[in-house]
């Protein structure tokens, strides 16, 4: 098939700790005058016998030259956005701007505790964001601390116990409903801010089942985490009920902001009844993923859950013109990570938000939602691949396709199309996720992707259908053409056989393959 | 005028081609697919935000305003408290600009993503060997965060009720902790030090460990910069009540320092930052997170783990996520975290710094670090009224400064170095540490050339309005 052929690179690049020789370095420290020695005298040994290093770590030794080929070399087997079509469903894989990166290298060298009257650009850039993001999610005030989305699903679940506690009610509301289509950031963050876990299912429409919510909810209930559009792509149309269910028992409703992309400019958490909400960064607004982070989660509040806010909030005094870090919040959670939040990420979603601009957001959600739904139309015709719940609904950012019947036909899984995708030069789609499709593979295009990429997926979602169909042995025994054929993943978690550092490999010495 | 719209990000924003995609979906109007939103809910306005801006603007405009901050690199500044000044090499920038690193994610598919496995693999290996520890992460949000999911994972262990933290800690360090505790109900109790060394009150740490407490905490060096050396005997109380021993430590330190694996520990955390990341403001940082090698703790670790393995057949050796039914998305409510989204690229850049040091360099980079904050102590105690240290105590790179007895306090005495002199003080701490009067937490590093430090001491003499003793 034209324009399918893919190879990645593939070093045999041995671990760098067995590389090197004596004596080599990459790196040279500043001098130090000799004058200066005399004065100060031997460090190393002026240090308490009992506590001075005796002997070197095994770090290796390695000239600048070998540590350059060697990650670039690494690098050459990784596949990222730059490369290629990478539709990770919920993950939001859009191109990340370059004059993003090059902007967030401005603050490269502030330390966080400088004087205020040092920082006023960088507080400006923060205060004018976080007023950008309150606008866009249609909540009242917005933190930018969190490092991550799921930092800021425990900073919002912990706001949801702050409030429960302020008004003397967290001894009965111990209990957090999500859907079960959420993802599994939202249990795992209710359970760590002391919440038990309630799981409601879902409807025919792939949507919150309204009754059993209902019977859900009780004076026990804090609150309710939701995602809008959901993880299926489908939106909760619901939502005002839902909300008005979870309100009228007292509880506080959590919008997780994974799906934020689909609806920018066209409805907000805000709007539809979510009292607290967390923005991925790293998602809607573009910036890079860096191989699994930094990201940036940062929350979005209604006005009576401000105070509960982690400290410092960003101030601006109007009288004397200037930006300050306002720590006299006395109903503050306190806070939840070092400092004000990354804020490298953050500059990069300033420098985003500016350049999209309103139109280009509105253009961000629309484009997303067409790319997403011109697949549902095209991979719904290939065999094998079904679109479970609610075929009539639109999509909105996203898609989740059912391979069940493929693997009723034919023995392949959806983990084994997965795998043949690589083969093409294409991520993946998300697998076995939400976990109430069978065999899922959840498809998030983005805007970021021409019609021809969207054109070629399918063809080669076609192409594997056919060869699942034909020879199904090559779709299971995929990939070939990447840096390694398929792993075996439970070899790294057995007890027995892990290796989880190089000193861990030579002290067991279990993994037994060629190099590295 | 352009035809079709700008957007350079969006490449089917071009009218003809969204009708083309539309016609075949069967709609007529974007707006279908919206059709499901109820009407009430919509937003009916457009949102209050910028118009569209070009790059070149975008460019001149963030430019104008970065150029208000003074950075670093513009004025010597002696700041440290958890975020450090280090000098970053260019090798470092350059790999993780690598875009095939940096626009990739959690390697959920591992075949396509052995280049970020293996070197996540490199990093959590040098981690052990830097620390002496058996197993790292391939990473935390940051030292505070992490000791907040350390303590949490030594409850899961030992399910008791108490831990034990120096009162010389960073005050937001504890603060993150008391956030990221609270929900368990866990007591924190802090143990007083020795107020001539700084050092851990041993006899406080014996009336206070208990059969209560999960785990005592130790920073080492402290957050007032000495190093605390009573380690063994902190680790055999600990060890006798049954609580976990967690060392929380500046890595760049350990070229020098005793590593925490070699005293005792059962976990270790810290600010990678240090390690070839640059300050940013605070933020993105790196938590340090390694632990001991018993199948019981890897059980219990928050965190993204990549272990070594072979392909399939075994042919091959290769790398991949290990442990994941400890993660949310396999464990969901029952994780030992809700962690996903970690800081990967700041590990990178650690994995590339500690390759260009190795262990020559890591041992110069301390040395270095400590013959210039011991200059820069020596040449500032040399000035009337000032104490520096406070501590009786061997220090690393950052070290206490006292005021009281020259008559000014520490803010106005910084406003003055900062306005008249153009150079940035340490952290004022009398806040913090009101016993310690008016003292301030400066920070010296290999960046800090002698000239700057002799001028910080020129300057701070003037500022302080008297002579040499």
């Amino acid at each position: 098939m034209k324009g399918l052929m893919f190879k990645q690179a593939c070093w045999d690049e041995p671990i760098i700790l067995s590389l090197g020789r004596k004596g080599r370095r990459g790196y040279v420290l500043p001098a130090i005058k000799e004058e200066t020695r005399k004065r100060v005298g031997e460090v190393f040994t002026s240090l308490p016998p009992k506590f001075r290093r005796k002997t070197l770590p095994r770090l290796p030794e390695l000239s600048e030259v070998e540590v350059v080929r060697h990650f670039t070399r690494l690098s050459q087997m990784n596949y990222g956005v730059d490369l290629g079509f990478y539709p990770l469903g919920s993950c939001t894989m859009k191109y990340n701007p370059k004059i993003d990166d090059v902007l967030a290298s401005g603050v490269a060298e502030i330390h966080p505790y400088q004087d205020e009257s040092t920082v006023q650009g960088i507080l400006e850039i923060l205060y004018t964001l976080s007023k950008w993001l309150a606008e866009i999610t249609g909540t009242h005030e917005v933190s930018l601390q969190p490092a991550a989305g799921a930092q800021g699903e425990f900073l919002g679940a912990l706001i949801m116990r702050a409030c429960h506690k302020f008004n003397g009610a967290i001894e009965k509301r111990t209990e957090l409903i999500v859907p079960d289509s959420a993802h599994g950031t939202n249990p795992a963050s209710g359970t760590m801010a002391g919440f038990k876990i309630v799981v409601v299912p879902s409807d025919e429409n792939g949507c919150v089942d309204l009754r059993a919510l209902k019977a859900a909810v009780s004076e026990r209930t804090a609150g309710l985490m939701l995602t809008n559009p959901n993880t299926l792509g489908i939106f909760e149309n619901n939502i005002a009920e839902i909300a008005e269910t979870i309100h009228d028992a007292g509880g506080l409703l959590y919008y997780d902001g994974a799906n934020l992309n689909a609806i920018l400019g066209k409805v907000r958490p805000g709007d539809m009844g979510f009292d607290i909400v967390h923005i991925n960064i790293h998602k809607t607004f573009g910036t890079p993923h860096g191989g699994g982070g930094p990201g940036a989660g940062p929350i979005g509040v209604c006005e009576e859950l401000a105070k509960f806010l982690p400290i410092p909030r960003i101030g601006y005094d109007e009288k004397q013109k200037r930006y300050f870090l306002d720590y006299e919040r006395p109903e503050s959670i306190g806070k939840v990570r070092g400092f004000y939040g990354n804020v490298a990420v953050l500059v990069r979603a300033y420098a985003y938000i500016l350049s999209q601009g309103v139109e280009g957001l509105e253009e961000v959600a629309e484009t997303s939602v067409l790319n997403a739904n011109y697949l549902v139309k095209k991979l719904s015709q290939i065999r094998g691949f079904e679109l479970p719940y609610a075929k009539e609904r639109p999509r909105k950012h996203e898609c989740v396709f059912s391979a069940k019947t493929l693997y009723k036909e034919t023995g392949v899984r959806a983990l084994d199309v997965a795998k043949r995708i690589l083969d093409y030069g294409i991520h993946s789609p998300t697998t076995y996720f939400p976990l109430i499709v069978d065999e899922a593979l959840m498809i998030e295009p983005t805007e970021s992707v021409e019609k021809e990429e969207l054109d070629r997926f399918v063809e080669v979602m076609r192409k594997v259908s056919d060869e699942a169909y034909s020879n199904p042995d090559l779709v299971k025994e995929a990939p070939r053409n990447v840096a390694v054929t398929r792993l075996d993943e439970a070899k790294a978690s057995h007890p027995r056989t892990m290796a989880l550092s190089w000193r861990m490999h030579q002290k067991r010495n279990v993994i037994k393959g060629g190099v590295p | 005028m352009p035809t079709s719209p700008n957007h350079p990000y969006i490449p089917n924003a071009v009218p003809e081609t969204k009708r083309e995609m539309m016609r075949e979906i069967g709609i007529r109007d974007i707006e279908e697919l919206y059709a499901d939103v109820p009407k009430k809910l919509r937003l009916k306005r457009r949102l209050n935000l910028p118009k569209p801006t070009s790059e070149h603007e975008v460019r001149r405009h963030v430019e104008a305003l970065l150029s208000k901050n003074e950075s670093c690199r513009d004025i010597p500044v002696f700041l440290g408290a958890g975020c450090w000044p280090h000098y970053v090499p260019a090798v470092v920038d350059t790999i993780v600009q690598r875009t095939e690193f940096l626009t990739s994610y959690t390697p959920y598919q591992p075949e396509v993503s052995q280049g970020m496995l293996q070197a996540m693999f490199e990093y959590q290996s040098m981690i052990c060997e830097i620390t002496a520890m058996e197993v790292a992460n391939s990473s935390m949000y940051d030292w505070a965060s992490g000791l907040g999911e350390a303590v949490r994972m030594a409850v899961r262990l030992n399910n008791r009720s108490e831990v034990l933290v120096p009162r010389i800690i960073h005050p937001e360090r504890l603060a993150t902790l008391q956030t990221y505790v609270e929900p368990l109900g866990l007591r924190i109790k802090s143990v007083g030090y020795d107020p001539k060394t700084g050092l851990f009150s041993l006899d406080e740490l014996k009336r206070q460990c208990s059969d209560k407490t999960a785990a005592v905490y130790v920073e080492n060096p402290s957050y007032l910069g000495f190093i605390e050396t009573q380690v063994e005997e902190i680790a055999e109380i600990t060890n006798h009540k049954g609580a976990l021993f967690i060392v929380g430590v500046d890595p760049v330190s350990l070229g020098v320092l005793k590593p925490p694996g070699e005293y005792g520990a059962d976990i270790v955390i810290g600010e990678g930052q240090a390690l070839g990341n640059h300050m940013n403001y605070g933020g993105p940082m790196l938590g340090v997170f390694a632990c001991r090698g018993e199948i019981e703790l890897i059980r219990q670790m928050p965190g993204r783990i990549i272990g070594m393995t072979t392909t399939l057949d075994g042919s091959k050796t290769g790398f991949c996520m290990a442990l994941q039914t400890r993660e949310q998305h396999i464990r969901r409510e029952r994780a030992t975290s809700n962690i996903c989204t970690n800081e990967a690229l700041c590990a990178l850049a650690s994995a590339t710094y500690l390759a260009l040091l190795g262990p020559q360099g890591l041992r110069e980079l301390g040395e270095t670090i400590m013959v210039k904050a011991r200059y820069a102590m020596q040449l500032l105690s040399e000035i009337r009224g000032v104490k520096t240290p406070v501590f009786e105590s061997s220090h690393f790179k950052e070290f206490t400064m006292n005021f009281d007895k020259a008559g000014k306090t520490v803010k106005s005495a910084h406003q003055a170095l900062l306005k008249r002199h153009g150079i940035h003080g340490g952290r004022d701490i009398s806040q913090e540490f009101p016993e310690l009067g008016e003292t301030a937490l400066y920070c010296v590093t290999e960046v800090h050339p002698e000239e700057e430090i002799e001028r910080l001491a020129q300057a701070l003499k003037n500022v302080l309005g008297r002579g040499r003793r």
